[in-house]
């Protein structure tokens, strides 16, 4: 079988098409950051461990140090730099600022798009571990601050942002419940 | 990391092929670790075929009555189905207790059951480990093995299973499917993993270039009563130290029927058979719940530094069927 160690892909990043040619080794995070110079995602552990390089692709947060860029080819993908609308910052982006859920600033772009999918993930009704009782009889769980400790957990934070970033996940979610009964009204 | 060839399958014989019988291919899942090993040196695959993609993305009815689970499923959409949570709860709980959100997202069912073990010396190249190098030795027996098994281990390996899903599909009497370029097969979760003994780099009794496919869960009333709980040195996010998946029909104060399977202290998801034979007929009490870990933990062999495992077993199994009985009283 003829054997080939690169790829030409397309990445689908925050509604834009890249085409270029990957060595197979090549992250989704490093072909973010050295080869399309988005470089909001960031490296922390590069080994799934600690959430900075988070991203959304198909929308569901993804640690983009374990997906391959090849792996991602058609895929799309939304990082922090495509949240906002314009000048328009998302509310997660928003609460951050507002709550100040950062000290560094490092691992807040993962944070974000994390908190983004949290809020997504609660309002379709998924479980987690802090959930009491799973069973759907039970109920969607109220996105208690134990909740949020518990969904966000893939995201470190070595400055200890933890209360203030609890915070802005609370009322970036409630902000986008008001927003979807106020459509749906 | 070592460079490689990538093929994406576009159907399940198609995989099987595309991998044939070469040694130093490897199926990509999820790759949340296998890609992380490939950058640690653990694995140096010289092609990887991407079955992520393939139409085993589906949690169906069984004929049986049970459930079948794609091999493609992701943790995440597992956890959150409604026919799991509502019939096998302690199998959403044992999913959502691992990893994190990011993880679940990426990480697949087949891939979940062959992920290998996290021993620090499985995972440093610079260390010898019988796992990954045969006959190097076990660094572990005499060196940092607090949270190595307690169960079935030999002196050759002494690595625990860190799946926590498995630990809940091993209670309830999963059968894995896979597919060979001789066709479909299947066999039981139990069988699964090979006992460690002289040989701890064998690890399952797949055939060569086998394609996990699914996942079948036989119908299981005892099922929905059912708890997953894991003790863990933080909060979240993290390996278990010891995990127990129960689940406890009871009946007059008397068990029906107990299932119950251990996670973190064996090579594999450890089916506590014995524990549950004395549990059954038994009196759905704190004593008997106890008598029946101690039977079971009766075969423990620990290490000089994890002999708390036994401990925490046996409180945990306490623990956790005591609720479920209260559940059933109420």
């Amino acid at each position: 079988m003829a054997t080939s160690t690169s790829s030409t892909v397309t990445l689908n990043i925050n509604g834009e098409k890249h085409t270029l040619s990957v060595d197979h080794r090549t992250t989704l995070l490093d072909a973010l950051r050295e080869r399309l110079d988005l470089t909001g995602t960031k490296k922390g552990c590069d080994q799934g461990q600690c959430g900075a390089c988070t991203v959304l692709v198909d929308g569901r947060r993804t640690v983009s140090c374990l997906q391959l860029a090849v792996a991602s080819d058609a895929r799309e993908i939304t990082t922090v730099e495509g949240l906002a609308e314009g000048d328009r910052l998302h509310p997660v982006q928003q609460a951050f600022l507002d709550l100040d859920g950062f000290q560094c600033g490092y691992c807040t772009p993962g944070q974000i798009c994390s908190a983004v999918a949290v809020i997504e993930e609660h309002a379709a009704g998924w479980p987690s571990a802090a959930t009491g009782d799973v069973r759907p009889e039970a109920g969607p769980p109220a996105l208690t601050p134990e909740e949020i400790r518990e969904r966000m957990s893939g995201n470190l934070c070595r400055c200890g942002a933890y209360v203030q970033i609890v915070q802005a996940v609370a009322r970036a979610a409630a902000e986008t419940r008001t927003e979807t009964e106020e459509a749906a009204a | 990391m070592k460079e490689f060839d990538y093929r994406r399958a576009d159907d399940v014989s198609g995989a099987v092929a595309l991998l044939g019988d070469d040694p130093d291919a490897r199926y990509l899942g999820g790759g949340t670790n296998l890609v992380d090993l490939m950058k640690s040196g653990v694995e140096r695959p010289a092609r990887l075929v991407d079955v992520r993609t393939l139409p085993l993305d589906r949690i169906e009815p069984a004929d049986d009555g049970g459930l079948r689970i794609g091999a493609t499923v992701t943790n995440s959409d597992l956890a959150a189905h409604p026919g799991i949570r509502n019939r096998y709860p302690a199998l959403a709980q044992a999913v959502l207790a691992g990893a994190s959100g990011q993880l679940r997202n990426m990480a697949t069912v087949g891939g979940n059951l062959l992920q290998r073990t996290r021993c620090g010396y499985f995972t440093d190249v610079s260390k010898p480990c019988n796992k990954r190098v045969p006959g190097s030795g076990c660094p572990a027996v005499e060196g940092e093995h607090h949270n190595h098994a307690v169960l079935g281990a030999s002196e050759h390996c002494v690595a625990v299973h860190p799946s926590d899903m498995g630990v809940a599909l091993t209670a309830f009497d999963a059968v894995v499917s896979y597919e060979t370029a001789d066709g479909a097969a299947e066999l039981p979760l139990a069988d699964l993993y090979l006992p460690v003994g002289e040989t701890p780099h064998r690890e399952t009794a797949l055939p060569p270039g086998a394609l996990i496919t699914g996942v079948t869960l036989p119908p299981a009333r005892v099922a929905a009563r059912s708890r997953y709980r894991k003790v863990r040195e933080r909060a979240s996010y993290a390996f278990a130290i010891g995990s127990v998946a129960a689940a406890l029909d009871v009946s007059g104060g008397v068990v029906r029927e107990a299932r119950l399977a251990f996670g973190a202290v064996a090579s594999r998801p450890w089916r506590a058979h014995t524990a549950e034979r004395v549990l059954t007929g038994a009196p759905a009490t704190a004593e008997y719940f106890a008598a029946a870990a101690d039977a079971e933990l009766a075969a423990a062999r620990p290490l000089p530094d994890n002999g708390y495992k036994v401990t925490l077993m046996r409180n945990l199994v306490v623990a956790v069927l005591s609720e479920l009985a209260e559940e059933a009283a109420r």
